[in-house]
């Protein structure tokens, strides 16, 4: 069938399964949204109020489905405007597909009006990138980039597309959905080894990331954990892997990972990691991690291995596979006493925060906000957040009950994230929705309330509201002897009057019993609110782990060093 | 920090437009320094080699292989093994001419076996190929006498025998700590 490229664009989107993008119109996509307009009855465009939140929106669509999100911008800001979004994705390992337009290719190369060089802007933080001159590469080129999306180690791949190939004519003819590059299976000889390394090891910590979480491995990972007598610790990525009321999950570990989790790795003598790449937050000063044990890697990157930290066995092949040949060839064993000794280790966990709270006082910690977030919070809640000092303490407390359930920018640590992703993953799923957030994140990219708003995306948005950079304060109140450089915001912002500005519902908590009636309200209010929730400014996230230190210098308390 | 040695990575990959780009892009994005690279056509229409020099652990020279096979249009990374391999490097050296030294540069010319290629009243071209550890000596003997202006191509390389680099297997799958 004859068709332009704009429309072979949207025909190869639908094609490959896209039902729902995320963007933004301009003058040299305007073909594109055209094809749009054309088939809207067959795929869902959504206008946000800036293209870093279609970036962040098609990013959360896909964290919370693993389906691959599609976002679109015009040339030139349009697609700068991405950047922050593309490599958000590209340090978390998700798939996505973003569109740009481009200047028609007589005039590129020319500084001619909104032209940028996007694919070599986008280089170093996307999978993969095609500039498409030719109207004869389009299809092929998107059912390439879908494929390199979701293959391997997923990520993000931008296509961009001079306005002239949008408008030439070809042919189209629709293929089906484009599959994974399938990984190579291990060999049997590594699978052995690995078994043969568990066998020996008393005391086993299987330690998840994005990887495993992205493969819903949790049900596998507790088998395992059952069958060898092993205790089970997570990345940041991990998180919502394996769900929070199994016994033996200890939680994250590493900077602001859980105390249990965190000692239970020091002493360990295997540790099993699966779909993790031994980040620096995890993993604190990589001289002193895991003196005492060695290591097996299971991932699909080979370049991960040895990467971060060395290991003894990596194996670069189809994770899945080979964690369930593995978990078959092991054999069954109880480990009575290390299974006492990560509970006592759990003790000690609540015993720190047993001590903590009575500190406290009659103050509302942010603990007590998640008790009471995830008492309230609907079955198969999705928590998602933006970056900084609430999003460690939903990393911390926040419970999750099935897989995919916890959407945040872990690598790139992107502040503004929390809403546009908040909405991708609302829209993706239909799953209720929670947004924690800060007053300074939320400050960078709040404009998206007015996307909820004209969609009526029901979201809460639990807004903590502390007057300061959080997160950089305790750094300075740590590290720098209390001189608060330009972390105190001081903001007259009234975000009750905000949240209604916008259209959605706004309230304030101030206290603990406020906060509780509020979300209580929230969850059953059919659009977006807003909870201004008061929080004391000198909070901090512990425990915490120096930077460059290790698990023996933990801080458990404020004051101390 | 392991130990510090040069070693030479032959590539091949996608003859397309950009494609040096994202390999010389990517070297920048990991902190990896080169010493030399050179790329050219090959065999194959569809091909380009990349010959890269660089100095560095057995941590850096792994890392470098690993983050190259993971480019999409990478088709094939190899070390060169020295003790397997031929290279060879030209370079070509504008000396001043003069009749003091004339008979001395002549002579070295002739020893190393290199062409003098442009000859005037006050200067001389000199041009100079074989293994860089050659070149490398050359050079030093003739910077007494005035080098105006030099250029190096860096290395190209093959391995000996009639195997090729595409024909290779690749050892990928299971890495173990040294």
């Amino acid at each position: 069938m004859k068709m332009t490229g704009a429309e072979i664009i949207i025909n190869t989107l639908i094609e490959q399964g896209t039902t729902d993008v995320f963007g933004y119109p301009g003058g040299q996509v305007i073909n594109i949204y055209d094809a749009l307009y054309k088939n809207s009855d067959r795929i869902n465009h959504i206008l946000t109020a800036h293209e870093q939140g279609a970036a962040h929106a098609a990013d959360g669509y896909s964290r919370a489905t693993g389906k691959v999100g599609v976002c679109i911008a015009t040339s030139g800001p349009g697609a700068t405007n991405l950047v922050t979004g593309i490599a958000t994705a590209m340090l978390d390992s998700i798939p996505m597909v973003a569109i740009t337009g481009n200047v028609p290719c007589s005039l590129i190369g020319k500084d001619s009006f909104q032209e940028i060089d996007i694919t070599g802007v986008t280089l170093p933080i996307t999978k993969h990138n095609y500039f498409v001159n030719k109207v004869e590469d389009l299809a092929d080129s998107i059912r390439e980039a879908f494929q390199i999306a979701k293959s391997g180690r997923p990520g993000p791949v931008l296509v961009d597309v001079p306005k002239d190939v949008q408008v030439a004519v070809y042919d189209f003819e629709p293929q089906g959905i484009v599959e994974k590059i399938p990984l190579p299976k291990a060999d049997e000889a590594s699978i052995d080894e690995a078994v043969a390394l568990i066998n020996e090891a008393k005391k086993p910590y299987i330690y998840i990331g994005g990887g495993a979480a992205g493969l819903k491995m949790g049900k596998e990972i507790i088998e395992l954990a059952e069958k060898i007598d092993a205790c089970i610790g997570c990345s940041f990525m991990g998180l919502s892997a394996v769900p929070d009321d199994y016994d033996r999950f200890l939680g994250m570990q590493g900077m602001h990972g859980h105390y249990a989790s965190s000692i239970s790795q020091k002493h360990a003598d295997l540790i099993i990691g699966v779909g993790v790449r031994f980040s620096d937050r995890a993993t604190g000063n990589t001289a002193k991690f895991a003196k005492n044990s060695k290591i097996i890697q299971l991932d699909p990157d080979f370049a991960e291995i040895n990467k971060n930290v060395n290991v003894d066995l990596g194996i670069v092949a189809d994770v899945r596979d080979s964690f369930l040949r593995i978990l078959d060839k092991v054999e069954k064993s109880e480990k009575p006493e290390w299974i006492k000794e990560v509970h006592s280790y759990k003790a000690k966990e609540e015993e720190i925060a047993k001590k903590a709270e009575k500190i406290a006082g009659d103050r509302m910690t942010p603990k007590m906000m998640f008790d009471v977030i995830n008492k309230y919070k609907l079955p198969r809640t999705i928590i998602t957040t933006d970056v900084g000092q609430h999003q460690m303490w939903a990393a911390q407390y926040a419970k999750f009950d099935t897989t995919r359930r916890f959407v945040s920018s872990g690598g790139l640590g992107t502040m503004g994230f929390g809403l546009g992703a908040a909405i991708g993953a609302r829209v993706a799923t239909n799953d209720p929705t929670v947004l924690v957030t800060g007053d300074g994140s939320f400050g960078m990219n709040l404009n998206e309330l007015a996307t909820a708003v004209t969609y009526n995306v029901p979201l809460v948005i639990v807004l903590c509201n502390n007057g300061v950079l959080g997160m950089v304060r305790q750094w300075q109140n740590l590290f720098f002897g209390k001189r608060f450089s330009n972390t105190v915001l001081e903001r007259k912002t009234d975000f009750v009057k905000l949240a209604e500005a916008f259209g959605a519902t706004g309230m304030r908590a101030t206290n603990l019993e406020e906060f509780e009636k509020a979300f209580k309200k929230a969850i059953t209010i059919n659009g977006p609110v807003v909870i201004d929730t008061a929080i004391d400014k000198d909070e901090f996230v512990l425990p915490m782990l120096p930077p460059g230190g290790s698990i023996d210098d933990i801080i458990t308390e404020k004051g101390e060093k | 920090m392991g130990k510090t040695n040069k070693f030479v990575i032959a590539v091949y990959v996608d003859n397309k437009y950009g494609v040096l780009t994202r390999v010389t892009s990517m070297f920048t994005r990991r902190g990896f320094n080169i010493d030399a690279l050179t790329v050219g056509e090959t065999e194959s229409p569809d091909y380009s080699r990349i010959t890269i020099c660089m100095s560095g652990d057995g941590y850096a020279k792994e890392q470098l292989i690993n983050q190259l096979r993971k480019l999409i249009n990478v088709k094939k990374v190899e070390e060169i093994e020295e003790s397997s391999s031929i290279k060879r490097e030209l370079a070509l050296i504008k000396i001043k001419n003069n009749s003091a030294t004339r008979t001395d540069v002549l002579s070295a010319v002739d020893v190393y076996r290199a062409k003098v290629i442009d000859f005037t009243a006050t200067e001389m071209c000199i041009e100079i190929t074989g293994d860089p550890t050659k070149i490398n000596a050359f050079i030093e003997y003739m910077l007494p006498y005035g080098i105006l202006e030099m250029c190096r191509t860096g290395i190209v390389a093959l391995e000996r025998g009639e195997g090729t680099l595409l024909s290779k297997e690749t050892k990928t799958g299971v890495h173990k700590q040294n």
